[in-house]
């Protein structure tokens, strides 16, 4: 097993390459942290990627540089592969699909370290020279994070792609069942890195992970998406932190640490959006609570209206706050909404965008969505910048949101986003809402914003309706 | 025996310094920054790599480069779509 003393070798040149190694480990342990640090603004964000990039290309030349790589072949197919996955997918996937390309490749992330994991278990000479129980420890604890995030991040990705059931799929005593598997995983990683030479613990280990990373995912509903994505994000960093461990490598614990707390800030950014906490996303079954709390509102009444109607209110107005989310991705509407935005920019009016952390599938969604559509980023503002702006807007037009901005949120006990922070759509003079139909949202509770005496409905698919209302537009504009 | 205190005290250190960088990042490049760390974790592959080529078992040469594979898709499809997304982040009015 000399494969982690790297240092002692039996080759008359492995000391030099085996400085050249980690001097290339070295120089990508530091860009990668510039990368991050350059990301931190729009204006150097590109650099960042690139130092990114040059730091992983150190990095590979110094591993393929390792005294202990003698053949290439392998390494090569396993790239061909990998560039024949990865390349396409990068260039031609729409932008609407990030989310499930995100997904996935915290699947890849996680394969990896679950496969590197398992084929270190089964190079130990067990019964001679078995791994210490730290090593094991760690071992262990990168099988599990990996195996459990492989199988979730998939289960993830085929909601997100709407292969699976988008709806969140719960039975009875489904945390029980979850947990005390979790527990017998655990137990698993627990016994082995006591005994480490107790192989028949191992697959159990494996099958029981991937099956945790199955159930836990089950229960997830759409709207929970940005925060356990985030999640899985953290655990696929976490877990190839601690193949660093087992391989005595440090560039894999910094790289992994730093996507681990990457995907820890994020979901606890996630989860403060929604005014929830971890377990209660991961145990809560979003979806099933609000079943029962839409049943209990009564009818009300609403007013709808036609595109040529929000034509005239827009180009009256002064002051335009959009507030997109999932809808307008789901009817790829971002195109339109740029053409909105030029219309009514054409005329003087001023036209921001109010992106709530969590619309979308995953963290910044929108934000990718509506820079797509070239619209400038200083007009994509947060939610607490400009919720205090609502009050001098004179129309919010929501485009494909719903949970954020119903006003339920803020008052109303049983609802099940009590507490959530929103955004102030209903403050302004006047709201349209762009929707299907009068169908609840994915929280599946009414929202009492469509219900208020100056909420406009305008009903139709996203894409189509803004079309039309764009038409008008542009049809006054060349009569006056 | 490798020495797992001082390799802890690199993990504490990296995590602390993630936490303080990724909190100054902007809520709008939250997508291309998940994609940038998955790419960076994707690390994972110069472990990938010392198995794949270091032919010591036949399983190890397999699972070496599946994990190769896998992780250098994240490699390649993860700074590729950080790029494409983050090229499209304009602060002034694009002509169309």
């Amino acid at each position: 097993m000399n494969l982690f003393l790297a240092t002692i070798s039996p080759l008359e040149n492995s000391k030099l390459t085996s400085f050249l190694s980690t001097a290339t480990y070295l120089v990508a342990a530091a860009f990668f942290v510039l990368a991050l640090k350059w990301l931190s603004a729009p204006t150097t964000a590109r650099r960042g990627n690139r130092i990114g990039e040059i730091g992983m290309a150190a990095a590979i030349i110094g591993a393929l540089l390792q005294y202990h790589v003698v053949t290439y072949e392998w390494i090569i197919v396993g790239f061909v592969i990998g560039f024949l996955l990865g390349a396409p997918m990068a260039i031609w996937m729409p932008m609407t699909a990030v989310p499930q390309r995100t997904a996935l490749s915290h699947a890849f992330g996680a394969l990896a370290a679950a496969l590197v994991g398992t084929a270190h278990y089964y190079l130990f000479d067990l019964k001679n020279a078995p791994p210490t129980s730290t090593i094991m420890g760690f071992l262990c604890l990168e099988v599990l994070l990996g195996a459990l995030t492989f199988t979730g991040s998939l289960m993830a990705c085929g909601k997100l792609q709407e292969v699976l059931p988008t709806r969140p799929i719960v039975y009875k005593n489904q945390n029980i069942l979850n947990l005390s598997l979790l527990g017998m995983a655990v137990l698993c990683g627990v016994l082995l890195t006591a005994h480490p030479q107790w192989s028949w613990l191992f697959p159990i280990l494996l099958v029981l992970a991937l099956a945790f990373g199955v159930l836990l995912i089950i229960p997830i509903g759409g709207a929970d998406m940005p925060t356990v994505i985030s999640l899985l994000n953290s655990y696929a960093g976490l877990s190839a932190s601690m193949m660093g461990f087992v391989l005595n490598s440090k560039l894999l614990i910094v790289a992994g640490a730093l996507d681990g707390a990457s995907g820890f800030v994020l979901s606890i950014i996630m989860c403060r959006a929604m005014n929830r906490s971890f377990t209660n996303v991961l145990f809560g079954a979003f979806g099933q609570l609000q079943t029962s709390a839409a049943a209990a509102t009564e009818k009300k009444t609403v007013r709808s209206t036609a595109p040529d109607e929000v034509a005239q209110l827009l180009e009256a107005a002064q002051n335009v706050i959009i507030i997109p989310g999932y809808g307008m991705a789901v009817a790829q509407a971002q195109h339109k909404v740029r053409d909105l935005y030029d219309q009514l920019t054409q005329r003087g009016v001023n036209v921001k965008f109010a992106i709530h952390p969590v619309a979308g599938r995953m963290p910044g969604h929108m934000n990718v969505l509506l820079a797509e559509a070239e619209i400038p980023y200083d007009k994509l503002v947060g939610m607490d910048e400009i919720n205090d702006e609502f009050a001098q807007c004179d129309v919010a037009l929501v485009v494909g949101a719903n949970d954020v901005v119903n006003p339920a949120a803020r008052y109303n006990k049983s609802s099940p986003i009590y507490g959530m922070p929103i955004i102030n759509a209903d403050k302004a003079k006047t709201v349209v809402a762009i929707k299907r139909s009068m169908n609840p949202g994915f929280a599946g509770i009414d929202n009492e914003l469509y219900t208020l005496d100056h909420t406009l409905m305008l009903f139709g698919d996203a894409k189509k309706v803004l079309g039309e209302v764009v038409k008008q537009l542009a049809e006054t504009a060349v009569t006056a | 025996m490798p020495d797992i205190s001082s390799h802890l005290f690199v993990f504490m250190l990296a995590a602390f310094l993630g936490l303080e960088v990724i909190h100054r990042v902007s809520p709008l490049l939250h997508t291309p920054l998940m994609s940038l760390t998955n790419a960076i974790s994707a690390i994972s592959v110069i472990a990938a790599i010392q198995l794949a080529g270091a032919k010591e078992t036949t399983l190890s040469t397999i699972l070496g480069t599946c994990a190769v594979a896998a992780a250098s898709t994240n490699v390649i499809g993860g700074f590729m779509i950080t790029d494409r997304m983050l090229k499209m982040f304009k602060k002034r009015e694009a002509k169309r």
